[in-house]
This record gives structure tokens, sequence and C-alpha cells, in this order.
């Protein structure tokens, strides 16, 4: 079981993902034997099923939204590369890393690649809008059914007139972002590893 | 001169005529050797074992074993372990990032909450590594426990090569033997005390052949055991509940006591060994198809729990082999019976070998080879108080109560997840609670506004 771990992940693709993500290297060793052991055919991917194994994610009332986000668009399988990228939006943002310079690109688990990760939460079908159909479907997912429909409808209605500035009736990226100006996005939406 | 002469020749000459001189000496030394190995296991191991006392070998053996491993040890660098339910209890106390001066009940960013909730359990989560061996900090010389092995240094990797010709090359074999001679002994000795008629004298032979076999077996594993509060072990016409973590938890409670076992009948070696041991005492085993039936499980417990004489029902309410880090949750069955329950709780020490099954990765045999190759099984066994079932209090919530007794005296993590959860799919109506307790939120908000 554990002879796998260490002989499939070279040190080039540790370096590799290192420098893309910013995990140290016992993070991403660490990483790496739960994708294997999630890895259930064992042929390097994870599909939908692999993580809907997980029982804290399958209560999850997003958990289907969640996965969602870690496979890119149309696509069934996930490499150890997408799963690290994903993950990398929840690295915790270090006091070194926010003087970066400003001409490298920026990194996965900046403030505004978290936001992003957020609202393609809400984006089903990535248009880079939310509706309000959108909202009222997302909403629906995290109550079930205990609020009825007409109130849900005004829960999304009241969201969107505050949040939408074009009047376009639906909240762009922008939007998003200054409605969550004041959130402590950087602490809500950061998990801090076992070293 | 030549006088010796004479006689070496003749020697020589009677020696060629009939057999070759080195088999000779070879089937000497083999027979010499056998019979050496076999005086030596018949008393320092066999006859204690009959006889329930100890020289104080194992407790020798594990402490220098202890020192090697000390010594041997491969430190890997842990931070502060994050707990899962520290950082969701922090989340909840600064709210789903409500800002108190709007005062609306649903904000965008409530959606964090989850999102991060389900991030961290993709990254690791309570459950699934309740079924994988624990990892351990520091490396006792089995290859099977250390998950980055490597070669790490040239004096290690020798320590380790030696390690692999003991384990393999002595201890194996004399465990194998050791392990036929307990079982071939238990199925003969109960056979014969199946002819005896039904008395005290039965009961009383019954008993000590088990408690001799187990004990051989115990022998058999290595397995150094520490019984703790032993005035609390279970009486006839009770029900011992234990946590579940390898086949072998039956082989320790049952070297110490004696009890009736619960189980289904298998084919094989385990049947013929089922069929006998149920002659000289009454144990419960089911068929396959009565197995289903919960009623006529219940009625068969509780008729044997009914009958003083009978002997202690051994049962392991998790239904599942768990890995020895936390108690899950225990099925209701044998708590619903209403006899009074005494619980066990068993602790491996997983320094000297990971005493769990994991039954998806490994069949029955591989399991029992890599226990007997494992340096040794250090367990303690902890005997709690009886418990019974209290006025106002249901099946279920007396299951829980047993089971936090015995999670909190084993040290382990008492968990609500269903131990079922390593092969089936988890219920729904966990996720509509979770809904039902966020949907609370957004309502109950409206309701204040409106009376405001």
């Amino acid at each position: 079981m554990g002879s796998r771990a260490s002989t499939l992940l070279r040190e080039e693709e540790i370096e590799e993902i290192k420098k893309e993500t910013g995990f140290s290297h016992s993070q991403i060793t660490r990483l790496y034997s739960r994708f294997t052991s999630l890895d259930k055919g064992e042929n390097g991917t994870l599909s939908r099923e692999d993580f809907q194994r997980i029982p804290e994610l399958a209560i999850n009332p997003l958990g289907d939204r969640i996965i969602n986000a870690f496979f890119p668009e149309g696509e069934d399988q996930v490499n150890f590369r997408g799963f690290m990228r994903t993950l990398a939006h929840f690295r915790p943002i270090e006091d070194n890393e926010k003087n970066k310079d400003p001409t490298a690109s920026e990194p996965l688990n900046s403030r505004s690649n978290k936001l992003l990760f957020a609202f393609r939460l809400y984006d089903l079908d990535r248009d880079d809008k939310i509706s309000r159909d959108e909202l009222l479907q997302v909403l629906r997912m995290m109550v079930g059914v205990n609020i009825s429909d007409e109130q849900l409808g005004s829960i999304a209605d009241r969201t969107i007139q505050e949040a939408d500035q074009n009047g376009d009736n639906s909240i762009s990226f922008n939007e998003f972002i200054k409605v969550l100006e004041k959130v402590d996005v950087e602490q809500k939406m950061s998990i801090r590893f076992l070293h | 001169i030549s006088f010796r002469c004479m006689g070496c020749s003749t020697e020589e000459m009677g020696l060629f005529l009939d057999f070759n001189p080195f088999d000779n000496l070879l089937c000497i030394l083999l027979g010499i050797s056998f019979t050496v190995w076999f005086t030596l296991l018949l008393v320092f191991i066999i006859v204690p074992a009959i006889f329930g006392v100890s020289f104080g070998i194992r407790q020798l053996y594990m402490k220098t074993l202890l020192k090697i491993f000390e010594w041997a040890t491969h430190r890997i660098e842990r931070g502060e372990p994050t707990s899962l339910e520290e950082e969701i209890k922090e989340i909840r106390r600064s709210g789903s990032n409500r800002d108190l001066d709007h005062a609306s009940e649903f904000e965008m960013s409530d959606i964090f909450y989850f999102c991060r909730q389900g991030v961290e359990s993709i990254m690791d989560d309570e459950v699934t590594k309740r079924f994988s061996a624990e990892e351990l900090e520091s490396w006792n010389l089995l290859t099977r426990s250390n998950y980055n092995f490597q070669h790490i240094s040239l004096r290690l990797t020798v320590l380790w090569g030696l390690g692999v010709v003991i384990r393999y090359g002595f201890l194996l074999p004399l465990r194998v033997t050791l392990a036929f001679t307990g079982v071939g002994l238990l199925v003969v000795l109960t056979s014969i005390i199946g002819f005896l008629p039904n008395g005290r004298m039965k009961n009383f032979l019954s008993e000590q052949v088990h408690l001799m076999c187990y004990r051989i077996c115990v022998r058999a594993l290595t397995a150094i055991i520490t019984y703790h509060d032993s005035e609390n072990k279970p009486k006839n016409g009770g029900i011992c509940v234990a946590n579940h973590t390898s086949p072998i938890d039956v082989i320790i409670l049952a070297s110490d006591g004696c009890y009736a076992m619960v189980g289904q009948i298998h084919g094989g070696l385990m049947g013929v060994i089922q069929k006998s041991m149920v002659k000289a005492c009454p144990h419960i085993w089911f068929e396959r198809s009565e197995v289903k039936d919960r009623h006529l499980v219940a009625k068969r417990l509780s008729d044997h729990v009914e009958d003083k004489t009978k002997l202690p029902i051994l049962i392991f309410p998790e239904g599942t082999c768990i890995n020895n880090t936390s108690v899950m949750m225990f099925k209701k069955g044998s708590f619903e019976i209403g006899s009074t329950v005494y619980p066990v709780a068993i602790k491996y020490d997983p320094r000297f070998g990971d005493a769990f099954w994991n039954s998806s990765q490994f069949g029955m045999v591989n399991y029992l080879l890599r226990m007997m190759s494992s340096w040794a099984i250090v367990c303690s066994v902890w005997y709690l108080p009886p418990m019974t079932r209290e006025e106002g209090e249901d099946a279920v919530q007396f299951a829980n109560r047993v089971k936090a007794a015995i999670a909190r005296q084993g040290g382990l993590v008492d968990l609500l997840w269903d131990g079922g959860l390593k092969r089936g799919k988890v219920k729904d109506t966990f996720k509509e609670e979770q809904q039902k307790l966020y949907s609370k939120m957004l309502v109950g908000t409206q309701e204040d506004r409106s009376r405001s």
C-alpha cells in the first residue's frame, strides 16, 4: 500500500506542483497518499464516485457542487495535478507572499482566486453570471425541503437586488467581489494543513 | 602405530560397508535438534499454557524490542494536528459571515462554510481513515508500517534484514507449530468431552480445555496482554460487548475467561472447529439464512441469556473491524435483549505490529501470516463495570452510553459514524439534518425581524 505512493510520484513532478501551487514537499506527498487512497480504481485519476464515497462530503448539502469544482468543463476524471490545483485555492495566504513580485502570475490561493472558487459554486452553467435561477437552485440545495418556494424566491430576489449594480438581474464576478469586500475571505476559505 | 592403523581401517571399512558417515551424522544432528526444539517448546510454552502461568519471557522480549525501536526511530515531522471539530466550532461562533449591520437572513458568503467543510473532508476525513491502518510516528522495522520505505542508512537496512531473518526463519515456524497444536488440541479434546453426560464435570472440563487451547493460541501469536480490573469479568447470563479490531480479539478475550461465542457457521476448517466447540459447551452458531432474521437471532440470544447455567455471550456490536483508533456506532440488536451488559475495551499497542484486519485488502490466511510474522501483539484489556438499560432509555441511547464508556477507557475516539460505511453509502438523513439546521438560521432571523 505504501510503496505505491513513493514510487509513482517523481521528484520532478513534486517540484512542478510545488511551483504551481505553493505546497511544501511533505504536504504534497501526504496529499498524494490521500489521492491514492481515494482512487479505488487505481488508474491514477479520480472520478465523481470516488469523491462521493467520502461520507462527510456526501452529507454536505453542497457536496456535488464542490466535487464539480474539481472537474474541468466536460471531463469526468481528474488527475493528481488537477486535484492539487483545486486544493491550492484553500492554502492559507502567508505573510511573505503578500508582497510578492507584482509581475509574477497570481497565486492560486489569492483572495481573488478564492472568491472565484466560491463564485463558480453558484454559477451552475459557467457563463460568469449568477442568474436568479442559479441562485435559487443553490439555495434549494442548502436548505432542502424546509423552506417554501415563495420564501426562497423572495430571499433570492432580495439578494440579487442588493448585489446587482448594472441592472441585468444577475450577479457578475465583480458585483460578487463588491458584496463580499468586508468578509475575511483569506481566513474563511483557508484550511490549515498538517505540516 | 600398526596396531592403531589396523583399528582405523577396520572401523572405516565397517562404516563404508553400512552407509555414508555424513548421512549418519546429519540424521543424528537432525534428531537431536528436533528433540531439543520440541522439549523447549513443551517446557517453556505449552506446559505453562496448560496451567496458566508465565515465565515472563514475553515481557522481557517486549522490553528488548522497545529499546531497539527507540534506537532505530526515524521521526516523521508533524505539526499541530488540526482537529476538524475545532475548526467547525470556530466558524460557527463567528456566524456564517453575517454582517450584523444589515441583519439579512441570507448572505452570499454562507457558502464558505459548506465549501470549507467539504474541501476539508476531501483532504482528510474522520471516517475513511478509520478503515486503514494507523500511521506510526516511529518505525518498528516492519516494511508494512512504513509508508515511505526508502534506503535510509546501511545500519538500519542491516538491522531490518536481521529482523526479517529472525521473524520469518525462527518466529514464524515456531508460531505456526504452536497454532496447529492449539487448534488441533481444541478440536480433539472438545470432541472427546462431547461424549460426557451433561453436568458440572463436563462444564468444568470444557472450560479448562477451552482456556488451555486459547492460551496456546495466544502464545502462537506472541500476544502480550495486560488485563485490568478483572473483578468486573462477565458473569453467566450476561452479554459481553467489546470493540472490534481483528479476529484475534476473540482469542484474547477467551484466554482469560469462558464465553459463548456468537457467529455464522463457516465451511472448511472454521466449520470443523465450530462444530467441535459446540459439542463441549453451548455456543450460538447461526446458519447463513438465519442471520438475516433479526427476530430469530434476538430470540436465540435471549433464550441463552435467561439460562443462568450458560456462559456469557461475547458480541462485537460494531459489526466490522475498525483500526483501533476509534469506536464506531454500535448496532442496537444486542442492547435490546435486556440483560446486563459487561463492556470490555481492547487497545492494541501499534508499536509492535498492527493487528487491524483490513478485510478488503487481505484474506484471513494472509492476515494470520502477517500477524505471526510480526514482532509481537501487545494489547491491554479493560473490564468495565457492568451496565444495564435505565428507565426511559431506548436501545440506541443505551448502546451509545456503553460505546462512550469503552471509548473513554481505551483512549479511543468516540464516533457516531456507522462502521458499515466501510462498504456502503451514507444515509441521506444526515444531509437532511444539515439542510434543516441551515434553514432554521435563515427562517429564524425572519421571525425575529417580524417581531421587531
